[in-house]
């Protein structure tokens, strides 16, 4: 299992060798340092914490991130993410050139902030007609039963904020990378806006 | 998008200029079987669209009387080569109204320079 911390840099389309145009997230992948090796012994799970994007200047580094870095000897980074891997130690390096092309990944990340939505965007409801006198335009309906519950049931599906959540896409496939580069192609879209950040798990 | 341009710069190919209008012979890889041959598709490019690697033009000819429009993107893999026969005189970016033209009038000038070199 490798895991690597990326920036989705944007999307575009490239060829494949047979000649076909496949959509692709281009995404900056790495290179992250390993920050501190957990073990079952010390942390009661196996995992490696991971840092990405280093701090540029000393005075951007909280305190208590600073005694982090200090004790692991390493630079300090923006991001910090577990993943659930070993056989590293702290100060290695993932890189992209850790990917190949072909390869069957997972990605997570936060999704664009939709706001306060409808439940019509929100959760699919299908909404009423649009004229002929329609009132029902984009209301929920119903939202329950009257004299008994004489309350709404937990998790009726309402309006109220949307995206800006954890989403995570599993089953896509590494289109192209680049080593040099840092650079990721991975087939289809991934969560998130442009810049934001992206946790890639090759299984 | 600069970070992106490099990708899609990687992914172009060599291809010769041409501009809408000009009628153009394009060499596309067929594959039959576990073979690959060549088949050439020549006609008047009608219309260029899109940016970059996402580029793709459609050539109009006349196939047994009838009307084909094929659209390539341009720096397919798919496309071997694109010869340029000739270079049209047009005033405009897309040649739609070629559709509606029957016999003489469906045909797209050909540049004054470039006859006059040729002859």
């Amino acid at each position: 299992m490798t895991g690597i911390i990326g920036k989705k840099l944007g999307m575009t389309q490239v060829f494949t060798e047979d000649g076909k145009m496949v959509p692709v997230t281009v995404v900056e992948a790495g290179p992250c340092c390993v920050i501190q090796v957990k073990t079952p012994g010390k942390d009661g799970y196996e995992a490696v914490k991971v840092g990405f994007i280093e701090v540029r200047k000393e005075k951007n580094i909280s305190k208590p991130d600073a005694g982090v870095f200090k004790k692991a000897g390493t630079k300090a980074f923006k991001i910090l993410k577990e993943f659930p891997m070993s056989g590293l130690n702290v100060g290695d390096m993932i890189k992209a050139e850790n990917f190949n092309k072909g390869d069957i990944v997972t990605v997570s990340g936060v999704s664009k902030g939709k706001g306060f939505q409808g439940v019509m965007k929100r959760h699919n409801f299908k909404g009423g007609p649009d004229s002929h006198g329609s009132m029902f335009n984009r209301a929920p309906g119903s939202i329950g039963a009257s004299s008994f519950p004489s309350r709404v049931w937990k998790g009726i599906r309402m309006a109220g904020h949307m995206g800006s959540e954890r989403v995570t896409v599993s089953n896509l496939t590494v289109v192209d990378v680049r080593p040099e580069q840092n650079i990721i192609l991975i087939e289809g879209a991934v969560p998130g806006a442009a810049n934001s950040i992206l946790e890639i798990l090759k299984k | 998008m600069n970070l992106l341009q490099p990708i899609e710069e990687s992914y172009k190919k060599d291809v010769p200029k041409f501009n809408i209008g000009d009628t153009v012979k394009v060499y596309v890889k067929v594959v039959e079987g576990d073979k690959e041959r060549l088949q050439p598709y020549e006609g008047v490019v009608i219309s260029r669209r899109g940016g970059s690697i996402r580029e793709t033009f459609m050539v109009r000819k006349i196939s047994f009387g009838v009307g084909v429009e094929r659209i390539f993107p341009v720096h397919s893999p798919s496309i071997d080569k694109i010869e340029v026969i000739k270079r049209g005189d047009v005033r405009r970016a897309k040649l739609y109204y070629l559709r509606d033209k029957k016999g003489k009038e469906a045909k797209v000038k050909e540049k004054a320079r470039e006859t006059a070199a040729k002859a």
